[in-house]
C-alpha cells in the first residue's frame, strides 16, 4: 500500500526488476490502445452525431450503424498515393505529422483513468502482485508536462504548413500557431488556480485532493471561472469549432495540411481527434475529480473507470455539439477574446484565489479579503476598458487627421 | 550508474552534433530545428540530474516559446525554402573566438566551483524527500527568498523589453 507521504507510483518503491519494466510497458500499451480505440469511435461518433443534428443519416454502410466506417477510411487512406509537392522540404514534410501525433498521446499518459481515491488504496490497484497507479506515468511536474506538450504540439502544425512550400498552407499554419500560442497563456493561467489549491503539480495528487465527493471537485473549489476559461482555451488550443480558423475553407483552402495526402494526412486527422480526447480527459482530471464517484453495485474497482468514461463522454459530446451548432469566430474576435478577455479574467481570478488562500493561512477576515480583492479586480477591469476605449478614440482621431 | 552514464553520453553527443549543425546548416528553418534538438537534449540532461521542474520549464520556455517565436519571425519575413547562401558572413571568425572564450570562462567557473565534488547518491531516497529538497516547491522558495532581487530585476528587464517591442512595432 505504501506510505502516502512516500509519493509517486508505489510500483517503483521496491526497486526496478523485470516485472516492473514489463508492467510499465503493458501500461503504455493499454494507454495507447485506449486512445486509439477511442479515436476510432470518436470519429464515427462525431460524424454520426453531426448527421443526426443536421437531419442526415451519416455513415451507415460499413458495419452495424456504420461503426466500422473509420476502419474502412483508414484502410483507404493507407492505400492512397502519397503525394509530395515538388517544392516541399522533404525531411520536415515527413517529420511534421509525427510531431503532431506524439504530444497528443504523451499528454494522455499523465491522466489517471481509474483507481479508488480517498480510501486506503489511494488510487492504486494490484496487478500481478504489484501495486500501481492507474495511469501510465505520474511525473512530479504533471501539469507542467501538460503545458510543455501543448506548446510542443505547435511545431507539427507550423512545420507542416511551412514545409509544404505553398502559400495557403503557410498562411494556415501561421494562423493556427498564432492561435495556439495565444491561448496557451489563458490555458496555463487557469490551471494555476487548480495547482494553487492542491499545492502539487502531480495529476495524481490533484485527483486525490478532489476525492471527498461532489462538493470537493475543483470546479466548485476554484469557483467555476477557471473551469470555463480552461474549456474555452482548450477548444481554441484544439483548433475545434467555433475556433477552427485553421480550416476556414473559404479563405485557406484546407489549412496547414492542404498538401498532405494518404496516411500523412490521416495522421493529422488522427492527432486532431486524439487531442480532443486527451483534452477532455485533462479537463475531467483537473476540474471534475477524474475517476471520482460513488460505487453503486458490484465490485468497487470498476466504478472509478466507469465514472471517468462517463465524464469524458460528456465533454466529447459537448465538443461535437459545439461543432454542429456554432458558427466560426472572425480572426480579430478570436484574438480579442484570448488576449483582452480570458487572460485578464484568469489573472484576476488567480489574484482572488491567492488572496483567499493567504487570508485562510493568516486567519484574516475572509469575507473582507474577498470583498477587497473583488473590488480591486473591478477597478482593474474598468481601468482596462477605459484604456482600450481611450486608445481606440485616439487612433480614430489620428486616422482622421491623416 | 551505468545507465545514467550511457544516457549522458548519448545526450551529450546529440547536443554537440545538433549544436554544430545549427551554425553550419545553410537553411535558416533547419537551423532553428537543430536548435530545438539542442535545447530539448539539455532538458533531458536536467531530467538525468533529477531536476524535473527545470527540465519542464526548459521545454516550456525555450522549445515551446522562444524557438516558436524565432520561427514565426523567419516565416513572416522571409520564409525561403531550401538553402540560402547569405546566411554566412565574414564575422564567423569573431564569433568563433567569442564562443571559445565563453567555453573557457564557463569551464573555469564550473571546475573552480565544484572541482572533484560528487553528487550525493539517490539510492534509497524517497520521492517525498527528493521533492522537498529539489522539487518545484523548493525552487519556488529559493526564487522568492534567496534570489528575490535577481528575480525582480529580470522581471523588470522583461517588462522593459515588452514595452520596447510595442513601441518599436507601432505604426507611427
Amino acid at each position: 500500500m505504501g506510505d502516502p507521504l512516500q509519493g509517486g507510483d508505489p510500483i517503483f518503491i521496491g526497486g526496478i526488476d523485470f516485472g516492473v519494466v514489463a508492467l510499465v510497458v503493458l501500461k503504455v500499451l493499454i494507454g495507447f490502445t485506449f486512445v486509439m480505440v477511442g479515436v476510432i469511435f470518436m470519429i464515427w461518433f462525431e460524424r454520426k452525431l453531426i448527421a443526426d443534428m443536421q437531419n442526415r443519416i451519416g455513415p451507415n454502410r460499413a458495419g452495424k450503424w456504420g461503426l466500422l466506417q473509420t476502419l474502412a477510411d483508414g484502410i483507404k487512406l493507407i492505400f492512397k498515393e502519397d503525394l509530395m509537392p515538388n517544392k516541399a522540404d522533404r525531411l520536415v514534410f515527413r517529420l511534421a505529422p509525427y510531431l503532431t501525433v506524439a504530444p497528443a498521446f504523451l499528454t494522455f499518459t499523465i491522466v489517471p483513468i481509474g483507481g479508488l481515491f480517498g480510501t486506503g488504496e489511494n488510487g492504486t490497484i494490484e496487478v500481478f502482485g504489484y501495486r500501481t497507479f492507474v495511469q501510465v506515468a505520474d511525473p512530479p511536474i504533471g501539469v507542467l508536462f501538460l503545458l510543455a506538450m501543448s506548446s510542443v504540439a505547435v511545431y507539427g502544425v507550423m512545420l507542416a504548413g511551412w514545409s509544404s512550400g505553398s502559400k495557403y498552407p503557410l498562411l494556415g499554419s501561421v494562423r493556427a500557431s498564432a492561435q495556439m500560442v495565444s491561448y496557451e497563456a489563458a490555458l496555463g493561467l487557469s490551471v494555476v488556480a487548480v495547482v494553487l489549491l492542491t499545492g502539487s503539480l502531480s495529476t495524481h495528487d490533484i485527483v486525490s485532493a478532489q476525492s471527498g465527493g461532489f462538493a470537493d471537485w475543483n470546479i466548485w473549489r476554484t469557483g467555476v471561472v477557471p473551469f470555463l476559461v480552461f474549456c474555452i482555451a482548450a477548444t481554441a488550443e484544439l483548433n475545434r469549432p467555433p475556433f477552427d480558423l485553421v480550416e476556414a475553407e473559404q479563405e485557406l483552402v484546407g489549412g496547414f495540411h492542404t498538401e498532405y495526402s494518404s496516411m500523412r494526412f490521416g495522421m493529422f486527422y488522427l492527432a486532431e481527434f486524439m487531442n480532443t480526447i486527451t483534452m477532455s480527459a485533462i479537463i475531467v482530471t483537473l476540474f471534475l475529480g477524474g475517476p471520482d464517484g460513488p460505487s453503486l453495485f458490484g465490485p468497487d474497482i470498476i466504478w472509478p473507470t466507469i465514472w471517468f468514461m462517463g465524464k469524458l463522454f460528456i465533454f466529447l459530446f459537448t465538443f461535437v455539439w459545439l461543432r454542429a451548432t456554432l458558427p466560426r469566430f472572425r480572426y480579430d474576435q478570436l484574438m480579442d477574446l484570448g488576449w483582452k478577455r480570458l487572460i485578464p479574467l484568469s489573472l484576476a481570478w488567480l489574484l482572488v484565489i491567492g488572496a483567499i488562500r493567504i487570508a485562510d493561512d493568516e486567519g484574516w477576515n475572509v469575507a473582507l479579503v474577498i470583498g477587497i480583492s473583488l473590488a480591486s479586480c473591478v477597478v482593474g477591469a474598468l481601468a482596462l476598458v477605459g484604456a482600450s476605449r481611450a486608445g481606440r478614440i485616439r487612433r480614430r482621431a489620428e486616422e482622421a487627421l491623416r | 550508474m551505468v545507465a545514467q552514464n550511457i544516457a549522458f553520453g548519448v545526450l551529450a553527443a546529440a547536443t554537440s552534433l545538433a549544436a554544430i549543425r545549427v551554425v553550419t546548416t545553410r537553411n535558416v528553418v533547419h537551423a532553428a530545428l537543430y536548435l530545438v534538438v539542442v535545447l530539448a537534449s539539455v532538458g533531458a540532461l536536467y531530467i538525468l540530474l533529477t531536476a524535473e521542474f527545470v527540465a519542464a520549464v526548459q521545454i516550456l520556455v525555450y522549445v515551446g516559446a522562444i524557438v516558436v517565436l524565432l520561427l514565426f519571425g523567419v516565416m513572416l519575413t522571409k520564409a525561403t525554402l531550401g538553402e540560402d547562401d547569405q546566411l554566412d558572413n565574414d564575422q564567423r571568425w569573431l564569433g568563433a573566438v567569442i564562443a571559445l572564450f565563453l567555453l573557457g570562462t564557463l569551464s573555469f567557473v564550473l571546475v573552480d566551483a565544484f572541482g572533484d565534488d560528487k553528487l550525493p547518491s539517490l539510492e534509497g531516497v524517497s520521492r517525498a524527500t527528493l521533492e522537498a529538497q529539489r522539487g518545484s516547491g523548493a525552487v519556488g522558495d529559493a526564487i522568492f527568498s534567496t534570489f528575490l532581487v535577481p528575480f525582480e530585476v529580470v522581471s523588470v528587464l522583461l517588462l522593459a523589453a515588452l514595452v520596447g517591442a510595442i513601441v518599436l512595432a507601432r505604426r507611427d
